[in-house]
């Protein structure tokens, strides 16, 4: 790994001293390793190419900037589907407010509670992973994560579970930092859905490490709280065995600053990942996401598309590559990043890479940025439509390519309803 | 006609394949050279100032370069990879000895020298037009006359057509006799697009480059011929360092070519130049690039280090810049001629194609800065990887709150031909208001099974039918070369392919 040493200051001084949860066995071990990849690598800074268009520094900093908590007036996602749900409030697990953690297909469990037993399946898994996905590029948040993570969820899918695993974030404190770290293996041929919805916190740095075996699908539908001010940085690294599927599709609103990470490894034939992310940001708001997908085995396919809806000076930032190893032949690798700017003080900052070492491959990437089509606008508006209404519905089916790539139709509605609301609240 | 003639491809390019061996200007001129002391000193920086016989000012603006590149690190951020280059362990001067004394017209030069570029099919006799135009179109030859400076090693040998371009007005020289004869236009433009100091070849050049071409198309003025300059590099052990500046006034217009070349040799040779080129209110600068520098033979050895900086400020509204660059030769290549967009409604265009075989690695691409309003600017490259090549597209579109209505379209798609070669892009997108729209695609593929069948079923042999795919996949940049060159790269297309297939 080419990471510069330990930058010496305040933050190298805190990384020294840096705390570990107590009580692990086996975690123990993996957080320590975490903690020795984050003191080689450093905190990122503003300098790093890898932030070029997103400053690290509130999701560094010891202490996370004050941010009020809201009430959205409006149920939690996912209330009416029929699924196992858990809690965690500022990053604390709520046990009161949680269903009973158990469904058929499928094992789960707490972090905090798995992590001080001497055999564990996750053992294999966690921070291995997160370690695996720091080459060719550094992602210091994610070593931290894993260090100091002291809670999360364990899921092992072995069998096709018909009842989503729901995690519900709630933000109830102004200064709380969440810190959670869930691992999922999905065995073969089984089948399971994650869903995740809420601000989680103040700030909140969440990892997820999934690993799909062969035959194994996986779907993860997420939709980030609504809260102004929240600040959130997020990892998925997932693994992909032959045939293996995941599917994973990322709703944001607001929030003054979001970095999603998603590091995706095909490393059985025929594998399939799709990545998708619809953003909607108005104002104070800052969204950066981050992919990194390698095709490491014959005839795997991925997607990533990416669509942001920026109004009133708010800026959406795309960092996507698709690399492609020696030998992963008949590849076929699409991503898309579109930002439709409302108004002339938005931005829109893109870096869609390739980086590709066998020749049999199909791979294109296309990148655009504009604003509403007025000729569009016309056509609606002579047809008796009110301005604002015709702009949503452009709106609408400028984001429909990143909403077509959740499978399920129920959710799919969901989070359609939800950006109506958003498009309705936000008028100009 | 035969199949050969079709989509693109002459009977040229296929003669071409089939006789020409790799490399074709590999060879040496035999000829007497006086060398700078080997290595970078601040005493080498003023001996090649005083060796141009430079004004003070000169000096002194070298030095100050040197300096700051003294304290500079060489970048690591290209996908190109090198040994560590011992910047003191080659010339940074040599200039042919017969040349001691400044030949006062081309009939004075040395022999020797007017052969070289005769055997490189550069015409240093105003009679004569480029090699390879002949019979190319029906225009008569005084319709298609192009001015050549010639620069050999570190100094230029001497430049066509001066007295006919100077009753239009128009300026075309050595960039030393510039500075000697035109100071107040060099003082004035030199730097202005490339800082001194901007990147560590650039600084490193400005201290130490040895010649080039300058050229100044007066206000309202067409330049009435193709203007180019041509640049061998024939002494081992030494660097070329040259320096090119193009102003074109108010309302003018100049095309301006240029070609290089190098002898095959197992050592590695820096090539670190710097390219100014200023388009004022309404002015038009046309520049074409056919790089040819030696690549290193089939195992690695030996190549060019092509590391240039490029740049071009379209200062005035309504002016425009357009680079077109046939990339070929060259071990290393690092290179990004650029645009900036500062007077409104101003336009870049940059057509690329990049081929890159055996061990060669290029890391190239543009730079669109919009800064005026409604400014435009378009981006077709082209990449090409065979062998055991590494061939990337980097670039940057940057369209600032300011240049509202702005415009780009961007397209590059690269081409892999074997398994063990990379194609990479890695393009920065940058808009920061809504009322521009920014465009950008890209693709990777593999040569098409179906069109290699379709063109061997006609009879073509493997190779045949890998240029004529190739060529028409690069049409679109091959298209927007001056005729002079357009030749040339078709055929260069398909030289530089030879031995990928099978």
């Amino acid at each position: 790994m080419a990471a510069p040493a330990a930058r010496p200051g305040a933050a190298a001084d805190r990384l020294a001293s840096l705390a570990l949860p107590a009580g692990g066995a086996w975690a123990t071990e993996a957080r320590r390793a975490a903690r020795q990849r984050l003191l080689e690598m450093g905190l990122p800074g503003r300098r790093d190419e890898y932030w070029r268009w997103t400053d690290p520094s509130t999701l560094t900093a010891a202490e996370p900037p004050r941010a009020a908590t809201f009430d959205p007036r409006e149920p939690m996602p996912f209330e009416a589907v029929d699924r196992v749900k858990l809690v965690f409030a500022d990053g604390v697990f709520d046990a009161a407010a949680s269903g009973a953690p158990a469904a058929a297909g499928v094992e789960i469990e707490r972090l905090a509670e798995a992590a001080a037993r001497d055999i564990h399946w996750a053992r294999d898994l966690y921070g291995r992973l997160e370690a695996a996905g720091q080459t060719p590029v550094p992602r210091p948040l994610a070593a931290l994560n894993t260090a100091t993570a002291a809670d999360g969820i364990l899921i092992r899918a072995t069998g096709r579970v018909a009842k989503p695993v729901a995690l519900a974030y709630l933000h109830r404190s102004e200064t709380s930092d969440a810190v959670l770290h869930h691992v999922i293996r999905v065995e073969p041929g089984a089948e399971l859905t994650v869903l995740e919805s809420g601000p989680a916190a103040a700030r909140c740095n969440m990892g997820m490490e999934v690993e799909v075996a062969d035959g194994g699908v996986f779907h993860h539908v997420r939709v980030q709280g609504r809260d102004h001010e929240r600040r959130a940085a997020t990892h998925i690294f997932a693994r992909l065995g032959r045939g293996a599927r995941l599917k994973s599709f990322t709703l944001t609103k607001n929030g003054v600053l979001t970095r999603n990470e998603a590091v995706i490894e095909l490393a059985g034939d025929g594998a399939v990942a799709h990545v998708a992310g619809a953003s909607l940001g108005d104002g104070t708001f800052h969204h950066d996401d981050t992919v990194f997908i390698t095709h490491g085995a014959v005839g795997c396919e991925s997607r990533q598309v990416f669509k942001k809806v920026l109004r009133n000076g708010a800026t959406g930032v795309f960092q996507g590559k698709i690399l492609v190893r020696p030998g992963a032949q008949q590849t076929d690798g699409y991503q898309i990043s579109q930002a439709l700017l409302l108004d002339e003080a938005s931005q829109f900052l893109a870096k869609p890479e390739l980086e590709i070492y066998a020749d049999d491959v199909k791979c294109s990437h296309g990148s655009t940025s504009g604003a509403i089509d007025e000729t569009a606008l016309f056509y609606l508006r002579a047809r008796g439509l009110p301005r604002a209404e015709a702009t949503d519905l452009l709106v609408l089916a400028f984001v429909a390519e990143a909403l077509d790539e959740i499978e399920d139709e129920g959710l799919r509605e969901e989070i359609r309803v939800r950006l109506e609301g958003w498009l309705a609240r936000h008028r100009r | 006609m035969d199949a050969g003639i079709r989509e693109g491809v002459d009977r040229e390019t296929v003669e071409a394949v089939q006789s020409m061996g790799r490399y074709k200007y590999g060879w040496e001129t035999d000829i007497e050279t006086e060398y700078a002391p080997r290595g970078l000193s601040e005493d080498i920086v003023r001996l090649i100032s005083e060796k141009n016989g430079e004004p003070g000012w000169m000096t002194d603006w070298r030095l100050e370069a040197y300096r700051r590149w003294l304290r500079m690190e060489e970048p690591t951020w290209a996908m190109v990879r090198y040994p560590k280059i011992d910047y003191q362990d080659q010339f940074y001067y040599a200039k042919p000895k017969s040349l001691a004394a400044k030949p006062k017209s081309l009939d004075e030069v040395d022999p020797k020298l007017l052969a070289t570029y005769e055997k490189l099919g550069i015409p240093l006799r105003e009679q004569m037009i480029l090699a390879g135009v002949e019979g190319a179109g029906d225009a008569p030859a005084e319709a298609r006359r192009v001015a050549v400076d010639a620069v050999f090693d570190s100094v230029s040998v001497g430049t066509t057509f001066k007295e006919e371009l100077k009753k239009a007005g128009v300026i075309f020289c050595a960039i030393s006799e510039a500075i000697r004869d035109y100071p107040d236009l060099v003082r004035q433009y030199l730097g202005s697009v490339v800082p001194q100091s901007d990147n560590f070849f650039a600084t490193l050049n400005s201290a130490v480059f040895s010649d080039g071409s300058f050229v100044y198309v007066p206000p309202g003025v067409r330049c009435p011929m193709e203007l180019s300059t041509y640049f061998r590099i024939n002494a081992e052990n030494t660097g070329q360092f040259e320096r090119t500046l193009i102003i074109a006034d108010r309302g003018a217009y100049v095309s301006y070519l240029e070609g290089c070349t190098a002898p095959r040799r197992e050592t590695h040779q820096l090539h670190a130049a710097v390219v100014e080129l200023v388009a004022l209110e309404d002015a038009e600068i046309k520049y074409s690039t056919v790089q040819n520098w030696y690549p290193g033979d089939e195992e690695g050895r030996g190549g060019i280090y092509n590391f240039v900086t490029k740049r071009a400020d379209c200062r005035g509204d309504r002016s425009k810049v357009m680079w077109t660059q046939v990339e070929t030769g060259s071990a290393i290549t690092g290179k990004y001629p650029s645009c900036i967009l500062r007077g409104n409604e101003s336009q870049g265009e940059f057509y690329s194609i990049a081929i890159a075989n055996n061990f060669q690695q290029a890391d190239t691409g543009t730079k669109m800065v919009h800064l005026g309003r409604n400014t435009r600017s378009r981006i077709v490259s082209k990449g090409i990887s065979a062998g055991r090549a590494q061939n990337t597209y980097r670039g940057l579109v940057s369209i600032h709150p300011r240049a509202t209505g702005s415009r780009n379209y961007t397209q590059c798609d690269s081409l892999l031909i074997g398994d063990r070669c990379g194609a990479h892009t890695v393009p920065y997108i940058e808009v920061k208001n809504s009322s521009s729209r920014v465009e950008h695609e890209a693709t990777t593929s593999k040569v098409d099974e179906d069109q290699l069948f379709y063109c061997r079923q006609r009879g073509m042999d493997e190779e045949e039918a890998v240029a004529l795919v190739v060529n028409g996949f690069c049409k679109e940049v091959l298209q927007a070369l001056p005729m002079e060159f357009a030749m040339e790269a078709q055929s260069l297309v398909a030289i530089s392919l030879e031995g990928s297939v099978g």
